[in-house]
């Protein structure tokens, strides 16, 4: 090896080493450990950690609330995903048509993105509150009676889609614009000629040169979803009788109210899992939906 | 789209209308849990349980916010927000431009494949690592403590491919030139590249403070202690104490962890916009 080789090699190493050394111990190894772990039954204090094999991923499948929070889980990364892109693509061709005060709407409906989503959750739980709450006073001026929200089973769900719906329209509705912006004009006034109707035009034109970005939304919000904690902390707790429960939440609590080390590992282990094979099915779909 | 071109016609302003409607229908929905969180913390107790609900209270009652204050060590919360915050953000984004410049600059035989394993990263959540990371802090007696907080979040993946993609755009000869002129790589970096980079630096630095700013979860499973919580960790327990609190000092509350994200929002709203259009769009 030349003497410059020899000195690229050695500065590459060093440049590399600092962010390799923190991935290597904070993000890869906690992947081996967990797997490791997994197959224990330990309380995280104890020096001793009893090997039980399987015994954790046999108990996870057969205890309810895990089957629970799983469809909880998939439920509201389904719903917040389609009502988020939604809203956020209908805001995004409004705002493409460059409106008078645009950029104030749109600097208002992406304030939520850099939020705090603790003291978010604060202010939603206030406005669910069910007897002094804003949103019992929006149905009683529609003429219908507001569910208890976040107390009712049925509705602390719904609950906090509303919520994460609230805060991630304005990240989706700037990334849809980046994508409207890149649609040649020439396309729309070719259209123009062949005198087509804007739902058209939508149809043939913009959804389908819109995919790479939709494509791209519907995989990362569907992961975020998945990883929600905070607001669900502060909001619900997972409650009422685990119905807002989610795989984040059943983690930590397993893992630092119980100090079930090992449950909680493969409950990790299993989100680790699931986040790989969407990530995976993203790369085979994206290749054969998406138009570029 | 096609409104554009028959401007002016009672179908144009009728389009028109329709946008703005829209557009203001969201901002509401936007807007309203903020002004909500306001007003509320501005309130006496009695105007609270009111139902229908008041937009505004009678008088203004700003003794809320030192009630408020009172009720936790906030300004403890503060320091503990601001030192994490700003040193993580400062390790992180040295980590990222050192990266970023080996993989951009530096010759080394297995820099490709090392680029993929440091992608490979991004695919593993934080929050599955919670357990391990606490146990490895635990053998390095770091629990509750501000290292704890700040280092296993301050390895840089997405960071260090921005500013790498940033690197490789400026002109060559710009390198070349400071190489004739005897810099070692860390001087091209710091005095060359990243001077460069300072647009895309910035955003990288707010965009940090903020996710930093606001993180809840591993700040709450690593501090122990009151002394040692951050703003969005103190807030959250200041809820569940054993006192009842009123909505308007929760408000109040909210407000203090609320307000310097957002005016740092506002008063880089462009830029942050930018930045994440851009990114997403070269991504």
């Amino acid at each position: 090896m030349s003497r410059r080789a020899r000195k690229d090699t050695l500065a590459f190493i060093g440049f590399t080493a600092p962010n390799f050394i923190l991935l290597g111990v904070f993000v890869f190894w906690p992947i081996v450990y967990s797997l490791f772990l997994s197959f224990f039954k330990w309380n995280m204090i104890a020096p001793k950690k009893t090997f039980i094999g399987v015994d954790n991923y046999v108990s996870l499948f057969n205890d309810p609330v895990f089957w629970q929070i799983t469809r909880n889980t998939l439920a509201l990364a389904v719903f917040t995903v389609l009502f988020k892109l939604g809203i956020a693509l209908s805001l995004s061709i409004q705002l493409n048509r460059k409106p008078k005060g645009g950029s104030l709407y749109r600097a208002i409906i992406f304030s939520p993105t850099f939020t705090t989503s603790v003291a978010v959750a604060m202010v939603w739980t206030w406005i669910f509150e069910p007897t002094y709450g804003l949103f019992r006073f929006l149905f009683r001026a529609v003429g219908m009676t507001s569910p208890d929200w976040i107390h009712n089973v049925h509705w602390a769900l719904p609950a906090v889609i509303i919520v994460l719906v609230w805060s991630g329209i304005g990240y989706d509705m700037v990334l849809f614009l980046a994508g409207l912006k890149n649609i040649p004009q020439d396309i729309y006034d070719a259209a123009l000629v062949d005198g087509v109707t804007p739902w058209q035009n939508f149809i043939h034109i913009t959804f389908p040169l819109l995919s790479p970005t939709t494509f791209f939304l519907t995989v990362t919000s569907f992961i975020g979803a998945l990883k929600a904690f905070d607001i669900i902390s502060i909001m619900t707790d997972g409650g009422p009788l685990n119905s807002s429960n989610v795989y984040v939440l059943y983690l930590y609590q397993n893992a630092f109210q119980w100090f079930k080390t090992g449950y909680a590992s493969a409950l990790a282990l299993i989100l680790f899992l699931l986040i790989m094979v969407v990530t995976l099915v993203q790369n085979r779909l994206s290749r054969r939906w998406v138009h570029y | 789209m096609v409104e554009i071109h028959r401007k002016r016609s009672p179908r144009w302003y009728l389009g028109r209308a329709g946008s703005h409607l829209i557009l203001l229908l969201a901002s509401l929905f936007i807007g309203i849990p903020f002004l909500w969180m306001v007003t509320t913390s501005i309130k006496s107790p009695a105007e609270v349980a009111i139902f229908p609900p008041i937009w505004w209270p009678e008088t203004i009652r700003w003794d809320n916010f030192a009630k408020a204050w009172s009720l936790a060590p906030f300004g403890r919360f503060y320091i503990n927000s601001i030192i994490t915050a700003t040193t993580g953000v400062f390790l992180e984004v040295s980590i990222a431009a050192l990266s970023a410049y080996a993989f951009a600059r530096i010759r080394f035989k297995y820099r490709d494949i090392m680029f993929l394993v440091m992608l490979a990263a991004m695919m593993i959540p934080s929050q599955v690592a919670l357990i391990p990371n606490y146990v490895v802090l635990k053998h390095l007696k770091w629990i509750n403590t501000y290292q704890g907080i700040v280092i296993p979040h301050v390895s840089s993946v997405f960071g260090a491919f921005l500013l790498r993609q940033y690197f490789l755009s400026v002109p060559a000869a710009l390198y070349d030139a400071a190489e004739l002129d005897g810099l070692g790589h860390f001087k091209t970096m710091v005095y060359i590249a990243l001077p460069l980079a300072r647009p895309v630096l910035g955003t990288l630095v707010l965009y940090l403070f903020l996710a930093k700013w606001n993180s809840y979860l591993w700040p709450l499973i690593v501090t122990n202690t009151q002394n040692m919580r951050t703003l969005p960790v103190g807030l959250a327990m200041v809820r569940t104490a054993e006192y009842a609190i009123g909505p308007e000092h929760l408000m109040a509350a909210s407000l203090f962890v609320l307000v310097p994200p957002l005016i740092v929002y506002f008063l880089a709203q462009k830029q942050l916009i930018e930045g994440i259009a851009a990114g997403a769009v070269k991504g």
